[in-house]
């Protein structure tokens, strides 16, 4: 059990760390939030579900059930927050960006 | 009735909490009980959010259904962008595109927005009624239709019967 809780645990971590690259190697703000939301949520599952499996003996799922959600439920806010705060702060895409309908749409008037 | 259906799942969910955190000695349940009880009497009327979802067994099923796609398309977004990362290239081809939802409800919204978030290769940037602004990593179809098909009709289809 406790080697099963050990490897969940490691997968984790590499999920962090691919995710800590991903912000080295993005070129502007949004992407790297993508890298940055997805392997932090799933990073911390993880985690968290290793340390629950390798010490079953305190019996903390409960605990760790309420922390996943509570990750679950507030990472992507966080993310959306952050975001949202950088476009209307007026940071650019990057060039290789295709193309921008918030932009356009707050030049035109509609959106907020 | 929407207020007691909202007060209802209050009590539900603050009790479920409270059995996690606990242990199960009657004692414990018995306290905990009580206490959600007062909070959402005490609460009841910022709880009304709550009163969006519906409560039949078709809903409870497609509940149950969504955490399971949800898992799995968290899975494959994990997947997608550490090979995008770790790829010398780097092959994105990234755009924020606007997309249409037919939800109603605010909490069903709030959920679909934290779902496309935390799908591949999305995140949500706007909210404003109706549409969203979505920051995709490789953009496939620029218009309206067409990225609303490959966005967000996956999680729709669950979240119009949780949440009407």
């Amino acid at each position: 059990m406790e080697l099963i809780g050990s490897i969940v645990t490691l997968t984790g971590s590499i999920v962090l760390l691919l995710g800590a690259l991903g912000i080295v190697r993005m070129p502007d703000v949004y992407n790297r939030m993508q890298a940055g939301t997805k392997a932090t949520t799933l990073g911390t599952i993880l985690f968290l579900i290793g340390i629950s499996l390798g010490h079953a003996e305190c019996g903390c799922f409960g605990k760790i059930a309420i922390l996943i959600v509570f990750v679950l439920a507030t990472n992507p806010v966080s993310s959306n927050a952050l975001a949202r705060a950088a476009h209307s702060a007026g940071i650019k895409l990057t060039e290789r960006s295709v193309k921008d309908d918030l932009k356009s749409d707050n030049e035109k008037g509609e959106a907020i | 009735m929407k207020k007691t259906k909202s007060a209802f799942i209050g009590v539900v969910i603050l009790f479920a909490v409270w059995v996690m955190l606990t242990d199960f000695s009657p004692q414990e349940m018995i306290f905990g009980g009580a206490t959600a009880l007062l909070i959402v009497f005490l609460f009841h009327s910022r709880l009304s959010v709550l009163g969006d979802v519906k409560l039949n067994p078709r809903s409870l099923v497609y509940m149950v259904m969504y955490l399971f796609v949800f898992m799995w398309e968290l899975l494959k977004s994990n997947i997608d962008v550490a090979l995008r990362v770790i790829s010398p290239r780097l092959p994105i081809n990234p755009g924020i595109v606007k997309v249409k939802t037919r939800l109603k409800s605010p909490l069903g919204r709030a959920f679909l927005a934290n779902s496309i978030t935390l799908t591949p290769g999305t995140l949500t940037v706007e909210m404003k009624d109706e549409y969203f602004y979505i920051h995709w990593i490789d953009v496939t179809s620029e218009n309206i239709e067409g990225a609303t098909e490959s966005i967000v009709s996956n999680f729709e289809k669950y979240l119009e019967i949780i949440f009407g």
